[in-house]
Formats: C-alpha cells, structure tokens, sequence
C-alpha cells in the first residue's frame, strides 16, 4: 500500500497543466468569472479543443479513441480539470450514450454516432424520466409502435412525454426509453431508441429551475418517426441498455476533484468574509468545524473512490458500490453549497438575474450562491435519487 | 498509488484468522475473562511462537519480519474481529513504536523480548486531570544524579494488569502544560515504588491506576532527548491511532454483517425484519460508515510515512471518521437486533462496547476534529 505516483505519472500531470493552461478559451474563462449562462458553443468549443488533441474520451476502449490511461492518470485528469477550473465534457454523449453503443450497438450504429459525440459535433440529450415514471423508471409510459412506412421500410412511431431532459434546449439527438411491448412485464417491454430532435413531431419546452435558470425541459413526442435501425440492442431488451448507462452515469457523480476545489474556495470566501465578534468567518468556531468535518468526510470518498479504481483497473467494472461515491459525493457537493450561502451573510438574498453580475452589489465571491444552493438539491435526486441508491446497495451488497 | 497487500500480509491475515476462528470463539473470550488471570497467556505464546506474528512489524536487522504499519493494520484489524485483549497495540504498536523511534540503548534486546513474548507493554500517558491532553502532566521526573526519580499518578492505564513493562510520560521541566519538559521512561512494573490498582474495563479489557513513589531510574530508561519528547510522543500516538483505527474497523464490520444476518433470521409480521425498507436504508447507512472508516484508515496508515503535520492530520482525521462510525454503527446495530441487543448473550452487544470505547481511545471525536482544524488552518496560514 502507497500513494506514491511513479515519475510517469508526475509528467503526466506536468503535461495535462501545461494544455490546460495553454488552451482553455480565454472568452470562455472570463463568460465563467463574470458568471454568465452559458450557450451551446462554448460548451462545444471546448469539447472540440479536447477532441482535436485526442482527450475528449479517455475512458473509451482506445481503438475508439479512448486515451489508455492508467486509473491514475484519469484521477489527475480529474484533478487537473477542477484546479483549472475548467468545463467538464457534457456527459450525455460521451460518458453516458457511448459505452451503451459499444457495448450493444451494431457495427453500424457505433461508426455512425460514436465519432460525432468524439469530436463535439452532436449534442445528446437524455430521455429517460416521465411525469409518472421517477424512481419507478420501469413504469414508463411513452409508447413505440411498429409500422411499415410508406417507403417500404421499419419505422417505430413514438408518442409520449419525457421530463427533467438536461439542455434538451440545445440537443441535435437523444437516446431514449420507449415502451415496445405494453403486455410484458414492466422491464421487459422497454427498447432503447436514438432519435433525431429535429423529427417532426417533437416539442421542447423549458422548465424553469428554483434558481431561475433553464437547464431541464419536458419533451414531448407526438407521432415522432424513428428508423427501426435506430434502436440499439434488441427490441424489448432496452432495459439492459438502461440499466449499464446507470451504473456509468453513477461513476463519474462523486466530483471529489470539483469538490476539492469547491472546499479551497469556500475557505478562501470565509477568510475574507466576517464573523459576528469582527474576526474572519473562518476562525469562527462553529464555522470552522463545519468546514473540517465536510473536509474529512470529502477525504474518505476520495480514498473511497481511489479504492474503487484500483478494483476497477484490476478488472472489476463499476459495480453497486458506485451507489456510495453517488450518496456521499452529492452530500458533500450539497453541504458545500450550504456553507458558501451560509458565509456569505446578509448578501446571499440579492437575486440579480442575467445582468446584475457587474452590479456592485455584494462581493463577487456572493453572487449566485442562493441559485447554486438552489439548484444544487438537484443532485440528490437525479441520476437515481439517493434512496434508489440504497435500494440498490441494499439488494446488490448487503443481500437483503 | 496502490492499495493492494503483499503475498505476505495476505498471509499474515489469513494466519491469524484461521488460529483466531479455532481458538478465540466468543464463548471461550468470556469464559477467559471470567477468570483469573483474566487474559489468556497462552494465546500470546501462540501468537509469538506457533504463529510468530510479533515480529512481523519489526525490521528484519531486529529479528522481525520486515513489516511495518501495514502489517500492524493487517493485524489489528483481525483482533478487532475477534474481540482480542491480549495487548499487541500496547506492546507491538506502542512499546516497539517507542523503541524503534527513540532507538534507547538496549532497545534491539528489548524488541528481541517482544517479537518473544516475553516482554509486555502498556502506555502510562493519560492523567486524571489531564483528559485528552498529553501534554497535561503532573507526574515528574526529578533529576538525581545521572538517573531520575519518578513520581505520579497515571489513570486508566490499559493492559498494565498485564505488563512487564510501562512505558511513562513525565516532566522533566515546564510548566504543567507546556510542550517543552516532557520526557518518557520505560519503568519496569516490578521496580521499586511502582504499585498498581488494577481493574475491568466495561469492553473486557482490564487497566490500572498506577502510582510511582519515589521510583529510581538510571539515565538508560529514558527514551528520546530529555525534555523533548513530545514530537515522539506524538507520532507513536498516530501509530496507535492508525492501528486503532484498523482494530475498529474488525470491529465495525462484525457489527454491521451481524446486523444484517439478523435481521434475516428474525421475523416479525410474517417476514424476516430485513424485508422493511426502512431498516435496510439504516444498514446500508451502516455499511456506507464502515467502507469510509476502511478507506480514512488505508489513508492514515499510508500516511504515517509522511511529514509530522500530514501524519497528524491524517491520523486525526481517520480518528473523527472511525468516531462518528462506532458510535452510528454500533448503536444501530443494537437498535435492530431489538432487545436481543441490549442483553449480554448475544456477541453484538461487546462489539458495541468495544466500539464505544474505541471512541474515546487516544482522543475523542471533538478532541481530534479540534485537532485537525488547527492543523489545516496552520497549513493555510
């Protein structure tokens, strides 16, 4: 046992600060400091940057354009990323879509859609949850018919609603969870579709957030015709799909590099920031162990975390034990939240909206805590809300 | 970055597991501790000689095997398993900690009589009035001529019943509770002036007062510079901590796949307990405690090799972890083993006590959380 990094590695780091330092957008730094909302490019500029240079999918097998590296390497990649500050790559594509299409895809299907969620071409959205169907996933309503167009060829024709669907707003494509066999058990009636969001028939409307913000949509499909070679796996087997996109999605939801650098910040804004008898925040007795236990317990789901990619590069894959990095990783992600609007006092109420961040008002390190503490109850919730993740430690690990 | 064990340590663990499974059931721990002499000698011979575990974490130029923290984890954490008394953190952890570090004259032959069995340690460090302050000392070592004269009073010392030796903090100068004048001494229990009042624990331990009046040491009994042992004092401390740390987390996982095991055999309603879902969200709270207290303990025994302000803060902090775990974990596991847990019939119930009192062991939760704030604030600074 060691946490040493073999001199590789050390270079390795050097390396990924030097292109981080040297190639991430200054328009997009400066868009990220003044706290603005971002749009579909910037986004995308920075994917494309990341794919020109070979890394907008290290954990890809590497004849896809994976990187090969090390679970050592992927945890500096991470780190790096937080301490710069960076854009993460949009998971949907890349981290969620992708490993279902080169488990389950045909030859077909991965070398039409893989090299476009690679490079940053194709925006993918997530169709999984409806108005009924939350946690009871399964339960889901949205309906796909099998016809035979008027060309001659397979059409599946979808009517139904999906919810909570993340920056739908800007999706060229999603992958969604339709309902092929209403007779069967709930499970084993569910396909897997890829469909265009610009077929007819689909609507878009946004759902404002706490925060103001507009992030997740409903999506409405109404008659919506997708090519039966569309479907990824085999009809009715969607589930499958379903339910290895979780376990991927699950992964990578810890964010302890981001919350690292969440912690770093939260105790620089408490240095500055005032206690009541006029010493810093940080000194303040209560605040300051608030701030240790958060530290302590962001220490042991990184070793954790570390554990379990050193199970997985010895061959285990992400198994229900990623329910705990999913659990105590959103905890502390909400807990920083917490503490930030807790430190900033009386100037975490101001609610300045898109143009109040030149405003003056407050000190910049204020701004948008309230909409971050807001929006940030999300996390708890989506991906499988905590509770389904105990359902699964509960069934998976413990047996019961 | 690795996290895997040697051929070696998996060997050790499986050594001690086996031995332990034939010979350390819960019936004959109690039994034993029934009795007199309330410990079992024979299972320290065993230890020493049949399995030859007491060397294992000393250097190999010692007469060890060539381990070291790692292998200290590897064990303790299978007597945690076990419930084990017998004093390897005291003697193994604490006395060859001191001797390795403080390199005293004859120290080879005295961990030449450890890695034996022949010699036994316990810690003299706490304090009546002291709590959790190490640096709280009463007790003081006068200097007469080229040797000390020791006088003092030191509490709850766990294992002296036991030992041969104890190892003593004591002033040598400062104030009551300056981090200068501190010294440690390693007294013979039959030396002259040294008597002992000696007691149960509430987890099946047994401990001392133990006064010295008037006791003479020769200049060889002091480890470490005189005066200046604090920073001594404190990484055999972290030691123990980390092994501390291991024992809990054997304890912690018998509690937690006890628990789970009862409440399938236990059926109310028609069902086995372990169907509702608001116990099973209780037991993966459990199991999610037990997998970070695994993971702070992995952290602080990698970090013991490291500087003494990360070694500090890393002991402190798997020391808050394993704190708040004992006490979730094991008052949870009672609270759903029902009335069965609060009788003295079922093994549950001394996981528990054990648990309770690993709590307080070295520093409470607070002490340790006050600790590392002060430590990560003195790294921002």
């Amino acid at each position: 046992m060691n946490l040493d990094f073999p001199p590789e590695d050390t270079a390795f780091r050097e390396e990924v600060r030097t292109f981080l330092a040297e190639n991430y957008p200054r328009d997009l730094r400066e868009k990220q400091e003044r706290g603005e909302t971002l749009g579909k490019e910037d986004y995308l500029s920075w994917h494309r940057i990341l794919a020109k240079k070979g890394w907008s999918t290290p954990s890809w097998p590497v004849e896809l354009g994976g990187t090969g590296w090390t679970p050592t390497q992927k945890y500096i990649w991470s780190e790096e990323q937080a301490r710069a500050d960076t854009l993460g790559v949009l998971p949907f594509g890349v981290s969620m879509l992708a490993p279902v299409l080169y488990t389950f895809g045909t030859e077909e299907q991965k070398q039409r859609f893989l090299p476009g969620i690679r490079d940053g071409i194709d925006w993918w959205c997530q169709g999984y949850s409806e108005p009924g169907s939350g946690s009871d996933l399964a339960s889901l309503k949205t309906r796909a018919e099998r016809i035979t167009g008027d060309d001659g060829k397979e059409y599946y024709v979808v009517n139904g609603q999906k919810t909570w669907t993340t920056l739908g707003q800007h999706a060229d494509w999603g992958f969604f969870l339709v309902r092929t066999d209403p007779d069967a058990k709930p499970q084993a009636g569910i396909s897997f579709l890829l469909i265009d969001m610009k077929s007819p028939g689909i609507a878009v409307r946004r759902i404002t957030t706490l925060e103001g913000g507009h992030e997740v949509n409903d999506v409405f499909l109404d008659n919506v015709k997708v090519p039966v070679e569309n479907r990824v796996f085999h009809e009715n087997q969607g589930w499958t799909c379903a339910k290895a996109l979780l376990a991927h999605e699950r992964s990578g939801i810890a964010g302890v590099a981001r919350s690292k650098r969440g912690l770093e910040r939260l105790r620089q804004m408490a240095s500055t920031e005032m206690s009541d008898d006029g010493g810093s925040l940080i000194q303040d007795a209560f605040f300051r162990r608030k701030v240790a236990e958060l530290e302590i317990d962001l220490t042991a789901l990184e070793f954790t975390e570390l554990r379990t990619l050193a199970g997985e590069s010895s061959g285990k894959g992400p198994g229900p034990e990623s329910s705990i990095l999913k659990i105590k990783g959103t905890e502390i992600q909400q807990r920083l939240q917490d503490l930030a609007l807790e430190a900033a006092g009386h100037y975490g109420a101001p609610f300045l909206g898109e143009a109040g961040h030149n405003s003056g008002i407050g000190p910049q390190h204020s701004l948008d805590l309230a909409g971050d503490y807001f929006n940030g109850r999300k996390t708890s919730i989506y991906g499988g809300s905590n509770e389904i993740q105990r359902n699964i430690i509960s069934k998976m690990v413990l047996g019961l | 970055m690795d996290f895997s064990f040697t051929e070696e340590q998996s060997m050790l663990r499986d050594t001690i597991a086996s031995y332990l499974a034939d010979n350390y059931s819960f019936d004959q721990r109690r039994a034993a501790l029934g009795r007199e002499p309330f410990w079992r000698p024979d299972v320290w011979s065993a230890f020493a000689d049949e399995l030859g575990i007491l060397g294992a974490a000393f250097p190999e130029a010692q007469g060890g095997l060539g381990g070291g923290y790692t292998e200290n984890m590897v064990v303790m954490e299978e007597l945690g398993k076990a419930l084990v008394v017998e004093p390897y953190l005291g003697t193994v952890v604490i006395g060859g900690g001191f001797l390795k570090h403080g390199a005293p004259a004859g120290a080879e032959e005295m961990i030449g009589q450890i890695i034996a069995g022949k010699a036994i340690f316990a810690f003299a460090y706490a304090e009546p009035q002291g709590r959790y302050n190490i640096r709280d000392l009463k007790t003081t070592a006068r200097k007469d001529g080229a040797g000390y004269v020791l006088n003092g009073h030191k509490a709850v010392v766990v294992g002296a019943p036991y030992a041969t030796h104890l190892v003593v903090t004591a002033r040598t100068g400062g104030g009551q509770r300056d981090a200068g004048g501190i010294s440690v001494f390693i007294v013979p229990k039959s030396a002259k002036g040294v008597t002992t009042r000696d007691y149960p624990t509430v987890d099946g331990f047994r401990a001392s007062e133990v006064y010295f009046e008037n006791v003479a040491l020769g200049a060889e009994a002091r480890i470490g510079g005189e005066g200046e042992a604090l920073p001594l004092v404190e990484k055999v401390m972290d030691e123990a901590i980390a092994a501390t740390c291991a024992e809990a987390c054997g304890v912690l996982r018998r509690l937690q796949e006890g628990t789970v095991e009862y409440t399938k055999q236990r059926k109310q309603f028609g069902v086995p307990i372990s169907s509702f879902q608001v116990l099973q969200h209780r037991m993966v709270d459990m199991f999610i405690q037990l997998e970070q207290s695994i993971s702070m303990t992995y952290m602080a025994t990698i970090r013991l090799s490291d500087g003494d302000a990360e070694r500090a803060k890393a002991a402190s902090a798997a020391k808050v972890q394993i704190g708040k775990a004992c006490k979730f974990v094991g008052q949870n596991a009672v609270q759903l083993h029902g009335g069965m847990g609060v009788t003295d019939e079922m093994a549950i119930g001394h996981y528990f006590k054990r648990a309770t009192m690993i709590e307080g062991l070295f520093g409470s939760t607070d002490h340790h959380l006050a600790r590392y704030e002060t430590l990560s604030l003195g790294a921002a600074a």
